[in-house]
């Protein structure tokens, strides 16, 4: 119990992404709502994203913001400044999630205009007749 | 300079198209044709040269805007991803062809739009061949993901529901790549395939951990291009998406995507990686693509519609090519990488087919087919030489792709595979004879009335612009068919030895 408990602590975040892509895994799996599915989508890329800005992050580390002629003079130490690199990486997937959001949300509306409900079971119904 | 740069220019001319089409079209839709035909043709002209390059004076790597390698992006030339390059901007502009008649005739009012995003899908999947970089690929594919899913929303019917599970579909299989890309930036600190190549074999330890990444990255490149048990959403999103989009979308996604699995497996984890430390993974693998195709092709039976017992087709296709390349030999991944041109020419001829049908008699159950060898005969001719090409009959390129599986298949002892090809070949030959053999004889109507009737029926022949690619297309199956050797020798050969 111990070792587990150790082992929780010591690599929290990787557990708490674990933990939120299950969540959304599940709802776009299991629910039936498509905007459900939708959200479910989301809570899925948002664990992927704050997975990887965790990893960039040191202990007792600083912002990457440095002068430029301290560092040309005395260099510096990678393990004291934070890896700036995921972030940029998340801003750019960022952007990627919101636009297939947006997509994802207009053709939700063509599709509540067509059949009148977003429940997937109602729209099969629907088609069937 | 400019020759240097050319790549650059096949790339950015169909993306700077696309908002020139976007803005000018609002004005008057006539800006429409000659942006797109332009753009396209540049594009397929520009990527002869860049193949003719590459072929003379060697592969090379490009920095985009001069930040030197592992920081940068590189985009990396070699006769594969040239000769992609030429595949992808031909079919592209032989597609916008047929796209720009069935666009006008489906979404009228709307070119622009579809266009718009037509341009910038043919601009990421250009990108996408010639990246070298593991997270520029991803939001390449999320680029050319995120048009696709826009073009399949645009249809009419249930087009926007199929288009809605594509997206969830396509999402999981990105986010999958996207942490199999994190995985490796945690082991290496870098995104640049041969830098992460290179790290990777000095490194102590972490097998497991390379080993979850390459998962990864597989899963989601095989939910991305519809490998069999993953395939649950493309015969929906392809067979309900605007024939416009079809004629683009089904030759070339689901092949980029095996191109790319080739690149990941090659250009960041190496042979002996997958192959022998691997082994049993990789016998799973050939297993699972030989069920694939027996199980796809036995789909595709049960269809009572041509475009959907296409896309079953398609999902056997992918198997091929992915049990082409996990056969760990020369014979079996040339096979495969020809597979990938031949399959892409051979999509576009049966699509291109299917759209001048349902433009001609509004529909594609078989119903509408009948009597259609009268109706539109050469539109049939053209048929019938694509459906050969699946088939595999000797003078198509179908034949010489399907022969080198095969024939990498007894190589490397995996009989199941090899059976499953046979298989699929015959179910193809009994799908197309059945296609056949209805739009051979006359209506049902026509025929109670005897004789005198038949001979009423006109010739309603597809426009020109539905014909003209369709017949391009039918004759570059034979053309391509019969430079298979050439291909192989000089373009994939080439290349193997940095495979393998």
């Amino acid at each position: 119990m111990e070792a587990i408990l150790a082992e929780l602590v010591a690599k929290y975040n990787y557990w708490i992404y674990v933990v939120l892509m299950m969540i959304g895994f599940y709802a776009m799996i299991g629910k039936r709502n498509l905007v459900k599915k939708l959200l479910g989508m989301n809570i899925f890329q948002t664990a992927i994203i704050l997975f990887f800005i965790s990893t960039g992050v040191k202990r007792g580390g600083a912002i990457p913001i440095l002068d430029k002629h301290e560092v040309l003079l005395h260099g510096i130490n990678p393990a004291t400044i934070d890896n700036p690199l995921p972030h940029v990486l998340m801003l750019t997937a960022i952007v990627v999630s919101v636009s297939v959001t947006g997509v994802a949300l207009a053709i939700l509306i063509r599709i509540y205009r067509r059949y009148g409900t977003l429940e997937e079971d109602e729209i099969l119904e629907k088609i069937g007749k | 300079m400019i020759k240097q740069n050319l790549h650059m220019f096949v790339m950015a001319a169909p993306l700077l198209c696309a908002f020139a089409v976007n803005l000018l079209g609002r004005l008057s839709r006539a800006w429409v044709a000659p942006l797109v035909l332009g753009a396209l043709g540049f594009s397929t002209y520009g990527a002869i040269f860049v193949l003719q390059e590459v072929l003379t004076n060697g592969s090379f790597r490009y920095v985009v805007g001069n930040w030197t390698a592992p920081y940068g992006i590189e985009l990396v030339l070699d006769p594969l991803s040239a000769m992609m390059l030429l595949l992808v901007s031909t079919v592209a502009f032989l597609a916008s062809i047929s796209a720009l008649k069935s666009v006008s005739q489906e979404l009228p009012g709307r070119e622009h739009f579809f266009f718009t995003l037509f341009l910038i899908l043919i601009a990421g999947l250009n990108g996408l061949v010639m990246t070298a970089d593991a997270f520029n690929l991803y939001v390449l594919l999320e680029i050319t993901s995120i048009t696709t899913y826009g073009l399949i929303g645009m249809g009419s019917g249930r087009a926007p529901l199929s288009s809605f599970n594509y997206i969830i579909m396509g999402s999981i299989g990105a986010c999958f790549y996207l942490l199999g890309v994190g995985y490796l930036y945690i082991l290496t600190g870098s995104l640049n395939m041969a830098d992460i190549s290179t790290i990777l074999g000095g490194l102590q330890g972490g097998n497991v951990a390379t080993a979850t990444a390459f998962a990864f990255l597989m899963v989601g490149l095989w939910v991305k291009m519809a490998f069999f048990p993953l395939h649950g959403w493309l015969p929906n999103a392809y067979s309900h998406a605007p024939s416009g989009a079809g004629v683009m979308i089904a030759p070339l996604m689901t092949k980029v995507t095996v191109y790319l699995m080739i690149r990941v497996m090659f250009s960041i984890f190496s042979p002996e990686f997958e192959f022998v430390r691997h082994a049993g993974v990789q016998n799973l693998i050939v297993w699972v693509s030989a069920i694939a195709i027996i199980c796809a092709s036995l789909l595709a039976f049960s269809q009572r519609d041509l475009k959907r017992m296409l896309t079953y087709i398609i999902v056997a296709e992918v198997g091929y090519m992915v049990g082409g390349v996990w056969l760990a030999n020369t014979t079996g991944l040339s096979g495969a990488i020809l597979h990938i041109v031949n399959d892409a020419l051979m999509t576009l001829c049966l699509f291109l087919a299917a759209s001048a049908i349902a433009y001609r008699t509004g529909g594609l159950s078989f119903e509408h087919l009948r009597g259609l060898y009268r109706k539109m005969p050469v539109t049939m001719a053209a048929f019938t030489i694509g459906a050969f090409a699946m088939i595999g009959v000797p003078p198509t390129c179908g034949f010489f792709s399907k022969w080198y599986l095969i024939l990498g298949g007894a190589e490397a002892g995996h009989w199941e595979f090899v059976a499953a090809l046979v298989l699929s070949s015959l179910v193809n030959a009994i799908l197309f004879f059945r296609i056949i053999e209805i739009a051979f004889y006359p209506t049902e109507e026509s025929h109670g009335h005897g004789h005198h009737e038949q001979e009423k029926v006109k010739v309603q022949e597809a426009p020109l612009m539905l014909l003209n690619p369709l017949v391009i297309t039918a004759v570059l199956l034979i053309v391509v068919g019969l430079s298979s050797g050439t291909i192989v020798n000089d373009v994939i050969r080439v290349v193997l030895p940095d495979l393998f």
